[in-house]
């Protein structure tokens, strides 16, 4: 018995041993499957459906990546965290790719040694409330129960927050949304509190969405996006690169549905470059030249992953605003594909 | 005369380390306290620098941050601002209160329950049988997690105690509340308050409440010392004088003085805004988890009470028959003592399971030191080992003291062999 313990850790450090210098990229490649971390279940962002396969605004990032990088948008396997264990799945090498509605924050990029690549979501954190309970805004919440997730920044947020206002509230800690949602359901907190994002999807899959309203105020910025680990600069600029090329397909017009013709046909010399007609983008990132083609075609461009998740036509009913192009006044901005 | 050594004393060949059974024994312990040594030093080694290469330093320095979270229920002054060493210390008190009154309550309902077992009374002894395989043969979690859902699912919300005609109404001549969020309960209050010792740390300790010890404490001792008494006056005359009322009233007239003196009062929760205030509010959280602490340690306690008294031979009870005692007299006084010999070596590792098993508490949100320093601070400073570490020692702590403690105890109560 003794031994075994003993020989488990061992074994363990050893593992260890391998995730801290791997080269993520080769690594894939040769396990063929991407481990991608996502929420547990957050319906818009990552839940399975009733098939079991993952869908979701979070989950399309992980098969953008995997079709870019493997070939196939299938080849994911996807790892549920929650907010308490996410950081250490991604440090530890148990996923390669973290998509799981994070917010990049000061600490978590330089002392939790994770890379933020971009933003995939910029967010905000707000409060959800009964109808008949008779607030309309947040600063009327002096004295209220209000349930929040360990372990994330809105709980940090929150008090923050009802100490600006001079405000009391009564904190209950939960573990995960699920949980959130069944303390909110039965009364044991007056208010939930996580981003609007999130409030909105929790909200989309109650019986009742109508009787339940989210409270204006938005207290926080919560720019949410993909991470990776520290030290790994090539497949952090893969990932970044990937998310890059969604939101540019937007710009540019490409969707999955005329990426192959834009490929033959347009004379856009960002699109060419992008797509892989000319120059050998893809090489210098250490993939191949039709990389980008294939990660659009997976689940299509930025606004289709959009709006076939999250978007007004969904349950969840979530408008672009911030994250709309910056053509169009929001702040999705891909880099030059130069 | 032939030469010859003695023969317990040949001369030494590095061959007797293996072959000589006076030194095998010793060369294969030395061998193996190597390996060991090697072993550790090798995982440490290993530890550190995969730490070091995941670009990760070693140390304890973000205890001393600001913590920047709130807990729910905080026995020494706490806010946001604290840092995350006090948090972690919040979180050492709640799990010492939540075990401690865990530990208290079983012992009552597990000798409450074993006693009963052995009842003659076919009905109480097979609903004890039940209670006991119920609760020790369901895994603590799923308890924990139903009795939690109980509270959480059949209690009104506080506003369900709003308006002129509620759905609910408070207890107890309107001084309990029960909600799906706590018990609120009324809170004791002084009209003339003696202040507080300040141990620093914004640790304070009010003076009423020493003095309430302090008389409590110094009770007892003249308790004893009328009982060292009666003893001396019965040993002498063969008469024992009346104390039951001198005991009685040291330890009473006292606290009544005291609370004469202090204005001591109830006031009774509130229904203000969202919630009850002016009270008490115990979390559902501490409820739920005390109430399944408590009954699942106290059936595998039941079953230890009912192995001590069963261990106590038949012809002990039958000569304190013999002799005219009366069965409640027989087990107090007979059975019971020589029991406790048996039952508190084992007690003492279900105490240790209970303090080891409120890390739990998490699954009800109730913030235990496994909530605070194992679960927030890790989780928004990112430094696993040594949380983890840390929380690790201070488990060790409590449970050696604990040992410790019920170690002294039983070495009042075992059998003295003279």
């Amino acid at each position: 018995m003794k031994t075994s313990i003993f020989l488990g850790t061992v074994a363990a450090t050893t593992l260890m041993a391998g995730a801290g210098m791997a080269d993520t990229l080769a690594d894939v490649k040769a396990r063929g499957e991407l481990n991608c971390g996502v929420n547990t279940g957050l319906v818009g962002f990552a839940a399975p459906d009733a098939n079991g396969n993952w869908t979701g605004f979070d989950v399309d990032i992980c098969k953008a990546v995997a079709a870019a990088v493997l070939g196939d948008p299938t080849k994911v396997k996807y790892v549920p965290t929650t907010g308490q264990t996410r950081f250490t799945a991604l440090s530890s090498g148990e996923v390669d790719l973290l998509a799981r509605n994070s917010t990049w924050t000061f600490s978590r990029d330089t002392d939790l040694k994770l890379d933020f690549v971009g933003v995939n979501y910029y967010d905000g954190q707000g409060f959800m409330v009964r109808k008949d309970l008779g607030v309309t805004s947040a600063k009327e919440l002096d004295g209220a129960t209000v349930c929040i997730q360990t372990g994330t920044t809105t709980e940090l947020n929150l008090a923050d927050y009802f100490k600006a206002n001079n405000m009391s509230y009564q904190p209950v800690n939960i573990d995960s949304n699920a949980e959130g949602e069944q303390q909110y359901m039965a009364g044991a907190c007056d208010a939930y509190t996580t981003d609007a994002s999130g409030l909105a999807a929790t909200r989309a899959a109650f019986a009742d969405p109508e009787n339940h309203i989210i409270l204006p105020e938005i207290i926080s910025k919560e720019p949410l996006g993909p991470a990776v680990r520290h030290g790994d600069n090539n497949w952090g600029d893969i990932v970044r690169w990937t998310l890059y090329a969604l939101i540019a397909a937007e710009e540019y017009g490409i969707t999955s549905a005329n990426v192959e013709e834009l490929a033959t046909s347009s004379q856009n010399p960002e699109v060419q470059r992008l797509l892989g007609v000319t120059d050998e983008l893809g090489a210098m990132i250490g993939l191949d030249k039709d990389w980008a083609k294939r990660a659009i075609m997976a689940s299509g461009n930025y606004g289709e992953i959009f709006a076939a998740n999250i978007g007004e036509q969904t349950p969840i009913g979530l408008a672009r605003g911030l994250n709309a192009q910056w053509t169009q006044g929001g702040l999705m901005y891909a880099m030059p594909f130069r | 005369m032939t030469d010859m050594s003695a023969p317990g004393n040949p001369t030494f060949r590095p061959s007797m380390l293996i072959y000589d059974r006076r030194y095998r024994s010793m060369t294969f312990q030395v061998i193996v306290f190597i390996l060991v040594m090697a072993l550790a030093w090798w995982l440490v080694n290993n530890t550190v620098r995969n730490l070091a290469a995941l670009g990760k330093d070693f140390n304890f320095s973000f205890l001393w941050s600001r913590a920047g979270y709130d807990i729910p229920q905080t026995p020494i002054p706490y806010t946001s601002d604290d840092t995350h060493f006090r948090a972690a210390v919040v979180g050492l008190l709640n799990t010492l209160i939540v075990s401690i009154l865990g530990c208290i309550a079983a012992t009552f309902v597990g000798i409450i329950a074993g006693v009963a077992r052995l009842s003659n009374n076919w009905l109480i002894a097979r609903l004890m049988t039940v209670y006991v395989e119920a609760f020790r043969n369901v895994p603590l979690l799923l308890w924990i997690l139903i009795v939690f859902a109980i509270f959480t699912e059949v209690m009104p919300p506080p506003n369900a105690f709003r308006g002129d005609d509620p759905t609910a109404s408070m207890i107890l001549f309107d001084h309990v509340a029960l909600t799906n969020r706590y018990t609120a309960i009324p809170t004791l209050a002084m009209t003339n308050d003696p202040g507080s010792l300040d141990l620093g740390a914004r640790i304070t300790f009010n003076w009423a409440t020493i003095a309430f010890v302090a008389v409590l404490i110094g009770g007892w001792f003249v308790r004893r010392m009328i009982g060292a008494w009666a003893q001396r006056v019965q040993d002498q005359t063969g008469s024992r004088p009346t104390t039951w009322w001198m005991s009685l009233a040291v330890m009473t007239v006292p606290s009544l003085l005291l609370i004469w003196y202090f204005g001591l009062h109830m006031v009774p929760p509130e229904l203000r805004g969202f919630n009850f205030t002016g009270g008490l509010n115990v979390q559902n959280g501490l409820v739920a988890l005390w109430l399944a602490l408590t009954l699942y340690t106290g059936a595998f306690i039941a079953e230890i009470v009912r192995a001590g008294i069963l261990a106590v031979s038949r012809g002990q009870s039958e000569a304190a028959f013999a002799l005219g005692l009366r069965p409640g007299r027989t087990m107090n006084l007979v059975i019971l003592p020589q029991a406790l010999r048996v039952i508190i070596p084992p007690l003492i590792s279900q105490y240790l399971n209970l303090t080891k098993n409120s890390s739990l508490a998490i699954a009800v949100g109730y913030m235990d030191i496994k909530g605070t320093l194992g679960g927030t601070t890790l989780n928004q400073t990112g430094r696993e080992l040594e949380a983890i570490l840390l929380m690790m020692g201070v488990y060790l702590t409590l449970s050696l003291i604990i040992s410790a403690g019920m170690n002294i105890f039983n070495s009042r109560v075992k059998l003295k062999e003279r």
